[in-house]
């Protein structure tokens, strides 16, 4: 078991908890550990959803954690390493902001009483007791902008933090040489309501993406990160996926993921490897096969030795692909860094400029030092600081309560741009659906104990009956005493009264037990007898065709790409109306063709969902991922859309275009505020008081257009909604 | 002006008593778990 020493035999492990949801849970969760052996503490975490427990046990083996929290009722799993290291940059961005926060305040309070005229002695103390309080915000809080200033002069470009940081430095520094020369203005409180409002403007920003990034953890939390490895005694015990190397023998139960590449050294079943390859069809394995990472069993437990590192599988070989496909991304600018390109040499030219004028009209070299700051200042892009960022974060809100997910600013930006959108169809457009195959006897009946049934297990063909019926389903009170059969599947009785849900040669003698029966198939029996059968088809998403007629009618070119074999992906391509449509792809085929769609100048939103998506979603210019697609699917996407329909496709594309719309609005008074400000700078006009009532009002102009967005638009709404009625009577 | 000499530092570092309260606060995991602390004022730790 993973652990952390905290010194003196004192241990410590962070397990995640995905189901804590309750004060109950808890209490539950800590006292299942704390009365375990050794252990000293165990402290629950509610909104990361991990336990921490620190623990002794000398040189004996660890409590059995997992086993314990399992007995309560809870699923604990080990994180993955790299998860729980703490945010050290929100963590140094909330106290700067803290610091600068305080000081600029306080030093603005000074400065209005300087302003509306203090006698000279009064202001002179204040100005020391300004420059008192401005040092620790200009050296503690203003850090963050000069290594960032200095990274981006020492590689020969330049950023925003170059004019951020010239003007704040040379401000503070004329400031402290006003103070002590005892002159009637100095600048502290521009320099540091500066540096504070960039900083919440960086914060916001920063804490949106953690928030994007902790949400989509926890989607993978959900996913077991551990093996079951069989030991040579016979012990099963449970190791991170990463661990697993060569020679291990692991076993495989039903309804979990193969954790590494092997063979079946133990049993045969059935696998599902649609996340892999985009198959829809399931495969028989048997003693001697290969089965891969990622491929989910549905029948039988296996036993699979391992036969590779973990650095050699096909999923390292995928994440390899990964990096490739970034790099392209990589030459995507964010539109406030190619803002930032024009704007810093224009800025500090003009003030250069100014200085010279000044310098050469009047001979005074502290007028023109202070004229050239005020230009400095009056045009650093405080306005612009917060412009993007807040912007993206109210989008990313409110994306978020329609249950998508944003992982990134620049995402809105890119999405904002895009003509072609291509869709992957396995889990992406269609999903697996369960069927009555013969009509019932007595209606209903079978159906609704079937998905009484079905929802106790958690195998793959159990989820997909219980998700198929879920609408006329009702709790059978008289149902009881239910056990699961391993690869055949449940037994439930009521009263005298046996029924099973399984394998048709399980439950019924009728039918013949005969090497040709797959798992898409599964029957109902009442004490012997069949009384309905169910066969697993592939079925549309729903939304997916009035998506996909929403994007036509906003003039998006749409295509297919499929690892799927040729019928199903035509027959799915005509349900959809999708004339464009490849099949039989590997990874590196998507890749290709989204590659050689952007060399025709295309801007591609891919979606899906497979670990054989993964490499296009990164080559893509920007790309989705539905909360069902695999961690690495996940992980390679911009936006993750949660719950099963595809709708939110379409409010993601609409926020994204509002998104841009107002970026482009706040640009635009920042600009006019500019263009209004820096003629007066310029002639040495603008006094600090006028200075800071200008850069406070342009931000809080930017902040509340950004929060229009929050604004319901109907427009949108009418378009889908009306799409997807008429799909409905058809 | 004798006045603000007392006033004006005193209510500096007032504001400054709030400022390291906060980091100290934050420096101390207290606002590590937001949602875990609402629900933890409803249980009983006397068991």
């Amino acid at each position: 078991m993973a652990s952390r020493d905290l010194g003196g035999g004192l241990r410590q492990t962070t397990l995640s908890v995905p189901e804590m949801r309750c004060a109950a849970c808890i209490s539950k969760v800590e006292r299942a550990l704390a009365v375990l052996d050794g252990v000293e503490l165990a402290r629950a975490n509610l909104s990361v959803r991990r336990v921490t427990v620190n623990w002794r046990t000398g040189n004996g083996p660890p409590p059995d954690f997992i086993g314990s929290l399992l007995s309560v009722g809870y699923v604990a799993n080990l994180p993955s390493s790299g998860e729980d290291e703490q945010d050290i940059v929100l963590s140094h961005l909330v106290r700067a902001m803290a610091v600068a926060g305080f000081c600029s305040m306080n030093i603005m309070v000074l400065s209005v009483s300087v302003w509306s005229g203090a006698d000279p002695t009064t202001r002179q103390a204040f100005h020391a007791l300004s420059a008192a309080l401005a040092v620790p915000a200009v050296l503690y809080s203003g850090r963050t902008f000069y290594v960032s200033a200095a990274r981006a002069l020492a590689a020969g470009r330049t950023n925003m933090d170059v004019p951020v940081s010239a003007g704040i430095l040379l401000a503070f520094l004329l400031s402290l040489y006003d103070a002590y020369a005892g002159s009637d203005q100095a600048y502290f409180e521009a320099s540091t309501s500066l540096l504070f409002i960039l900083l919440v403007g960086r914060t916001l920003d920063h804490l949106m993406r953690r928030k994007a990034r902790s949400a989509v953890a926890a989607l993978a939390s959900l996913a077991p990160r551990t093996a079951n490895v069989l030991r040579p005694d016979g012990a099963i015990e449970p190791v991170p996926l990463a661990q697993v190397g060569p020679g291990m023998r692991v076993l495989v139960a039903s309804g979990d993921r193969v954790p590494a590449d092997g063979r079946v050294v133990e049993g045969s079943s059935e696998i599902d490897r649609s996340v892999l390859t985009g198959e829809s069809e399931s495969k028989k394995v048997g003693l001697g096969s290969e089965v891969r990472a990622g491929d989910l069993n549905l029948a039988n437990p296996l036993v699979v030795s391992a036969d590779v590192a973990p650095d050699d599988s096909a999923l390292a070989e995928m994440t390899r692909m990964l990096e490739a496909a970034e790099e392209g991304r990589a030459s995507y600018r964010r539109l406030a860094d190619r803002a930032a390109r024009l704007y810093a040499p224009v800025v500090h030219g003009l003030a250069a400029l100014t200085f010279l004028g000044w310098l050469i009209h009047t001979g005074d070299l502290h007028m023109s030092a202070s004229v050239a700051i005020s230009v400095l200042i009056i045009t650093c892009p405080c306005a612009l600081g917060l412009a993007v960022p807040i912007v993206h974060v109210v989008a990313a809100g409110k994306l978020f309560e329609r249950g998508v997910l944003a992982r990134d600013g620049s995402a809105f930006e890119r999405l904002a741009e895009i003509d072609t959108v291509v869709f992957d169809k396995t889990g992406t457009l269609t999903f697996v659906e369960a069927v009555l195959t013969a009509p019932e006897q007595v209606p209903g009946e079978g159906s609704v104990i079937a998905s009484a049934m079905a929802r106790r297990s958690k195998h793959p063909v159990s989820a997909a009956i219980a998700s198929a019926f879920a609408g006329h389903e009702r709790e059978l009170p008289h149902l009881q005493s239910t056990i699961e059969v391993h690869g055949k599947g449940i037994e439930a009785r009521s009263g005298t009264d046996v029924y099973r849900l399984g394998t048709p040669s399980w439950v019924s003698a009728e039918h013949k037990s005969h090497s040709q029966e797959t798992l898409s198939t599964a029957a109902l029996s009442k004490n012997g007898r069949t009384v309905a059968s169910f066969r697993l088809v592939e079925a549309l998403r729903p939304g997916a065709l009035a998506l996909v007629r929403w994007l036509k009618s906003r003039g998006f070119d749409i295509r297919l790409l499929s690892g799927d074999a040729a019928e199903p992906v035509r027959s799915t391509a005509a349900l959809l109306e999708i004339k464009d449509f490849s099949y039989g792809m590997v990874p590196a085929d998507k890749v290709a063709s989204i590659e050689k769609l952007r060399k025709q100048g295309r801007k591609v939103l891919m979606i899906g969902d497979g670990v054989n998506d993964a490499p296009a979603l990164k080559a893509a210019h920007v790309s989705m991922a539905p909360s069902s697609a695999s961690d690495i699917g996940r992980n390679a996407a911009d936006f993750v859309c949660l719950g099963g329909g595809l709708d939110t496709v379409a409010d993601a594309i609409d926020t994204a275009a509002r998104a841009s719309q107002l970026i482009r609005q706040n640009f635009g008074l920042a600009i006019l505020y500019n263009a209004v400000s820096l003629p007066m700078a310029l002639m040495g006009q603008v006094t600090p008081l006028a200075a800071a009532f200008a850069m406070s009002s342009s931000s809080m102009l930017v902040v509340a257009n950004a929060l229009r967005l929050r604004w319901p638009s109907k427009r949108r709404h009418g378009a889908l909604g009306s799409l997807t009625a008429a799909e409905a009577n058809r | 002006m004798s006045a603000l000499a007392i006033l004006v530092p005193v209510a500096v570092a007032m504001g400054a008593v709030g400022l390291a309260a906060f980091l100290w606060s934050a420096r101390s995991g207290q606002y590590d778990d937001l949602a875990g602390a609402a629900e933890r004022i409803l249980l009983d730790d006397d068991d």
